[in-house]
């Protein structure tokens, strides 16, 4: 049964295989559903919640996308994918773009073929250790013994803090976030390190997350955001602009609430009247309807409301939006003009 | 097949190439080249269209980069500036380390299940099947992972070894276990250990020739001379007379907790605890099953004839059953072992570092290069079954009943 | 004679003495205790030993058996209830229940869909399995796939059905054909499975909700029910696989032997694990571009090729234990290779190869849990991942894995008495 339907799809696969190129976005709107590559499992960036649904910052990047290109933010296939899986996953085209705290490297940017968009999170690598070992540098860890995840940047940048610092430590590799918790909290390691806004969303799901602090060295520069694939650049300018117009939106004081309304008529300002589709042709450039981005910042909201709802400061996971606050308030968030 | 005594006259047609059985294989055969390269094509040209869509390559390049990851156990130097290439041979050599000592646990367990199974003793029989059936019949994943667990969960920590009425102590002060794995103390070789060391191998060698020696007495004269105790003399009395003649050369290093570990002594993982246990536990259950087999298979005759000639039990079992019994035995045994170096690869489960942990997982994730990685990996795992397999081959004739 | 004892014996018993009783010792529970536990020192150790060690294990385990807690919703309340008395919070069992059997994307209002398809499932295996049950199921046992395949997978019973067509299109072609020549035969119903699939393939298309149950996408499936769908389906389809290669590797075509030699070697040589991670991040750069394969699909092609390898040595053994009369008896009926090996070869072959086979099989089921290092979640997949990282249940490692022990262990336990049961009964040879 199954290998008649594998056949089947290989040899309708195989005739179609001549018309669908490299032109993602025709594929998504034939399929109706956007493939989006998330984590397995990250609290407050993307992980099923009771009723299976999937939620948190990543997630709502790739529903954005989904309700600009398909006017449905629900028309998403979330696809978990851990450190290893993903690159493949979305070279493949299992997914159509990877939303799932990556940081964007030379390599993975030029070697690895693919096309980051943009950063949706400043981050950092961090150290968490239990409170009761009464460390308060991460210079003290010498000789701990140190959880991480295996297949990230982190793991590279742990080598080379310890070797810059000459201090000695036990590299416990994990492969996933939920694995690397049972180890930490019983003790089987004394530190666990990974981006500093996965320590806190880790933390946050601990019985007593008073118990452990989070390291003030940040030692490495983690710059995460979506990615596709190189080579088909209207698929990557719709979800390079999809986030900018979510940064932007934040920026022009456009939210969830008011949308509708703004976008009723032309307003006062010009840009947000090019943003939302009542001036200017910015949408149909994009291959998209006019209100894309109307419908991506609807679907859950600008880029302030995202960041509020999932890991900010009145979540359990309790981010500060420090780096990540407007170019205006002091952080790095500078979208580049809807003209 | 069958074959035609009386092949029909005239010259070649085309339809021979169907209906004559002569022809027919060759028809097939071609069909099935023709199959195999058209699926090679196949498979070689959407793998070229998929590189080329994502604009990637396939090189070994990366094998000779720095690896820039750090790995916990390493039984060649190593460090994050190695090459990926020398990281994969750490991790071969960890997969042979845990396969070693995996095979030889599973062995011992394995043979006295086996020969425990057939007890005249029903309570141990009925414990002993239960064993076998227990963890035969569950995934060793599994197994691995709920000893991991024991380690997380159960063992008490380093941190629970601190303060001044801690909740776990040192075993003889000597011997930590916690659970990021067992700590013991580490001889030290200082000046005239070596002495030491050659007077015990010496020794050893003395032993076989002891043995030798009273063999030949049995066979040519019919004098029986004890060994057992004469070995055991052999064995440490002269070490230890020259230990103290060299003043104590080599002394122990004792695990001591600093920092945030045992610091000195040998200590090994939690992880390689967990895959070495784990495997040998469930692969001693299939090898006591061959065991059992084995002796079974050596008819009640045999037994009864050197019974009849006056051997004692024990005798009976060494001189006439084992070497009978172990025909049988050998070839599913090394079979087993070669099941247990395949799924020594599970170590991913529990981040223990074999090949598949540092070619097949860090390197991979790091590079990107899966194509190129799990090629690789594969070919290794492909080599150890194959020399497995050319070993059993060897055995296989060497015990093959001579037949005159 | 006893005459003249008479006079000389003093007295002389002429009647048997009634059956004494053996003594106390040679008797009873005491007799078979001395024979079976205590017979000889070493064996009285080792019988004291075993009593020590069982005993300990029950007084440990009692405990935490009785004072089990099966209502609550998280560790911490467990913990509270318990009140520092030894005891087992099963409750994570009754509270994640769902998850662990169907994993926790599949819709919880269609669990009763996979669960009616195991139910089908042992029906469906009944007749092959029991020689005895009634002949008729075998044709329930032919539609069982498509039917649990629908019911699993959901979407329209059309799509299922049409392959249904196809095959019994193929078949009859098949039969039409095999009379003048098996490999003509099988070319037709090849061509004729392939065309009417093809084309029938327009009505479920056109129809998508004609007879539809809710779709539900590969990758929702999990917990347990993975497990299950992986080995049945992997079994089931590595067996003719199997055959073939076995019957490929016995050929006297040198290219087709080497095919099937090098085939089988290399699965054979290297651990499943890494075929898995070929499924996972290889498989998909040889599919053709934009083809979009799932992940379960891929697995199960790497599962059952390597099923189907360990199965075609386990076939070929039986092919090799046949005496060489039987391929001659066949020659010399006139029979050619295709009909001696379907009439005579294989039907011997297979059953001295049946309990290899079902070895085979559990093994298979066993490593189906392997998927779980490849981020599927399976059952132990769903204990590693989304459970033991809960923050309700973070930490309770026996109940979880007992339970996981628990049920791998009554399915691989009662399918290897099966196959001994069986073995028993397929010996009828002349002992």
């Amino acid at each position: 049964m199954k290998k008649l339907a594998i056949l089947g799809a290989m040899t309708v696969a195989g005739l179609s295989a001549g018309v669908a190129s490299a032109a993602t976005l025709d594929d998504v709107k034939a399929r109706g559903k956007l493939n989006c590559g998330v984590t397995t499992g990250l609290v407050g960036f993307a992980a099923p919640n009771a009723n299976g649904e999937w939620e948190g910052f990543d997630v709502g990047v790739c529903r954005a996308v989904a309700a600009a290109v398909l006017g449905d933010p629900t028309a998403v296939e979330f696809v978990p994918t851990t450190g290893k899986t993903r690159f493949t996953a979305l070279a493949s085209g299992e997914i159509d773009m990877l939303a799932r705290n990556t940081t964007w490297t030379f390599s993975r940017d030029v070697d690895l073929g693919f096309e980051f968009v943009g950063i949706n999170y400043y981050d950092g690598q961090g150290f968490m250790v239990p409170k009761e070992l009464g460390v308060s540098s991460a210079k003290e860890l010498d000789g701990a013994t140190v959880c991480i995840q295996t297949g990230t940047t982190t793991e590279l940048n742990l080598a080379d803090f310890f070797r810059a610092n000459n201090i000695s430590y036990e590299p416990v590799p994990i492969e996933t976030n939920a694995e690397a918790q049972p180890l930490y909290l019983e003790g089987a390691c004394d530190v666990y390190t990974t981006d500093a806004s996965g320590l806190a969303a880790t933390r946050a799901a601990f019985e007593n997350p008073s118990e452990h602090v989070v390291l003030p060295e940040i030692i490495s520069k983690e710059p995460l955001g979506p990615l596709v694939r190189h080579g088909d650049n209207q698929w990557g300018d719709i979800v390079r602009w999809t986030l900018n117009a979510l940064i932007a939106a934040e920026e022009l004081g456009v939210t969830s609430a008011n949308v509708a309304e703004m976008s009723a008529s032309a307003g006062s300002n010009p840009e947000i009247n090019r943003l939302l589709g009542t001036e200017g042709t910015l949408g149909e450039m994009l291959g998209l309807e006019a209100d894309w981005a109307k419908k991506a910042i609807m679907a859950g909201g600008n880029y302030g409301e995202l960041f509020e709802k999932n890991i900010g400061e009145n979540t359990p996971i309790g981010l500060a939006r420090g780096l990540n606050a407007q170019w205006t308030e002091g952080g790095l968030l500078y979208s580049p003009p809807f003209r | 097949m069958s074959t035609i005594s009386d092949p029909p006259s005239g010259s070649f047609q085309l339809s021979m190439l169907i209906n004559d059985t002569r022809y027919r294989s060759y028809t097939f055969q071609f069909i099935a080249l023709i199959l195999l390269i058209l699926a090679f094509a196949y498979l070689g040209y959407n793998l070229l269209a998929n590189l080329q869509a994502a604009g990637l390559n396939i090189s070994y390049q990366f094998l000779g980069e720095p690896a820039g990851y750090d790995i916990n156990q390493t039984l060649i130097p190593y460090t994050s500036q190695s090459t990926h290439w020398q990281a994969s041979l750490v991790g071969v050599l960890n997969t042979l380390l845990v396969a070693f000592l995996g095979c030889l646990m599973a062995t011992v367990i394995g043979v006295v299940v086996g020969v425990l199974r057939l007890s005249d003793n029903w309570l141990v029989r009925q414990l002993m099947s239960v064993y076998v059936e227990i963890f035969r019949n569950v995934p060793v994943l599994i197994w691995i992972l709920i000893i991991m667990a024991v380690f997380i969960a159960v063992l008490p920590q380093p941190r629970d070894f601190r303060g001044d009425d801690p909740e776990a102590t040192m075993f003889l002060n000597a011997f930590a276990f916690t659970g990021r794995g067992f700590y013991s103390p580490a001889p030290i070789f200082g000046p005239g250990s070596g002495a030491v060391i050659a007077v015990f191998l010496a020794s050893i060698a003395g032993i076989f020739a002891f043995r030798n020696y009273a063999k030949k007495a049995l066979y040519e004269r019919g004098q029986l001379i004890p060994t057992f105790w004469p070995s055991v003399a052999i064995f440490f009395i002269p070490a230890i007379i020259a230990y103290f003649i060299f003043g104590r050369p080599i002394t122990l290093e004792y695990p001591e907790l600093r920092g945030f570990n045992f610091q000195g002594g040998i200590f090994m993982r939690n992880s390689l605890i967990a895959l070495w246990f784990a495997l040998s536990i469930y692969t001693a259950a299939f090898i006591a099953e061959n065991v059992r087999a084995g002796i079974l298979a050596v008819s009640k005759g045999q037994t009864e004839a050197a019974a009849s000639l006056g051997l004692r039990p024990g005798r009976i079992m060494n001189l006439v059953v084992l070497p009978q019994a172990l025909r049988v035995i050998i070839p599913p045994l090394i079979s087993q072992y070669l099941n247990l170096t395949k799924n020594s690869s599970l170590a991913i489960a529990v981040g223990y570092m074999d090949l598949t942990g540092t070619l097949g997982g860090i390197t991979l994730n790091q590079t990107g290069r899966a194509i190129e990685a799990i090629f690789l990996l594969m070919l290794f795992y492909l080599a150890i079954s194959l020399a497995i397999s050319a070993i059993m081959n060897v055995y296989n004739n060497a015990v093959k009943l001579k037949e005159r | 004679m006893s005459d003249t004892h008479a006079q000389t014996v003093a007295f002389v018993r002429d009647t048997m003495l009634p059956e004494q009783p053996p003594p106390a010792s040679e008797a009873g529970v005491i007799k078979w205790m001395r024979e079976n536990l205590f017979k000889g020192w070493f064996n009285s150790i080792l019988t004291i030993v075993a009593l020590y060690f069982i005993f300990k294990i029950v007084t440990g385990a009692y405990p935490w058996f009785a004072n089990g807690i099966w209502t609550t919703s998280s560790l911490a309340e467990c913990r509270e209830m318990l009140d520092g008395m030894t005891g087992a919070c099963f409750s994570v069992l009754t509270e994640r229940w769902n998850q662990l059997l169907f994993g926790f994307t599949y819709p919880p209002e269609a669990y009763w869909r996979p669960t009616l398809a195991f139910v089908l499932l042992i029906v469906a295996i009944a007749p092959v399995l029991y020689p005895k049950a009634p002949r008729q199921l075998l044709v329930f046992t032919g539609i069982y796939p498509f039917v649990a395949y629908w019911l699993i997978w959901g979407g329209t019973l059309l799509a299922p059905l049409m392959i249904l067509a196809g095959l019994i299109a193929g078949y009859f072609a098949f039969k039409q054909f095999e009379r003048q020549s098996f490999a003509m035969g099988m070319l037709a119903g090849l061509v004729a499975a392939i065309v009417v699939i093809w084309a029938g393939g327009i009505i479920p298309a056109s129809l998508p909700d004609a007879l539809a149950l809710q779709a539900v996408q590969s990758r929702d499936l999990g917990g347990f029910m993975l497990n299950m769908i992986l080995g049945t389906v992997c079994v089931s389809l590595s067996l003719p696989l199997g055959i073939l290669l076995a019957l490929g590797r016995q050929s006297s075509m040198p290219i087709i032997k080497w095919i099937c030699v090098i085939f089988i070697e290399f699965i054979r040589g290297v651990p499943l694990i890494t075929l898995l991670f070929v499924a996972n991040v290889v498989l998909a750069y040889f599919f053709p571009p934009g083809s979009n394969i799932d992940l379960v699909l891929r697995v199960i092609i790497m599962i059952t090729m390597f099923s189907a390898a360990y199965i075609a040595e386990v076939i070929r053994g039986g092919l090799a234990a046949l005496p060489r009369g039987q391929y001659e008896a066949a020659d010399s009926l006139g029979l050619d290779y295709a009909q001696a090996t379907r009439l005579i070869i294989m039907p011997q072959a297979l059953k001295i190869s049946i309990p290899g086979i079902v070895n085979v099989a559990v093994g298979l089921f066993k490593d189906t849990t392997l998927v779980s290092v490849i981020s599927m979640f399976d059952l132990v997949g769903m204990i590693r991942g989304p459970i033991l990282a809960s923050t309700e249940w973070n930490g309770v490692y026996w109940e979880l894995w007992g339970f996981a022990v628990f049920l791998f262990f009554i399915v691989c336990f009662s399918i290897s008495k099966y196959s001994q049961w069986l073995e028993r009964q397929l010996a009828t040879d002349h002992r």
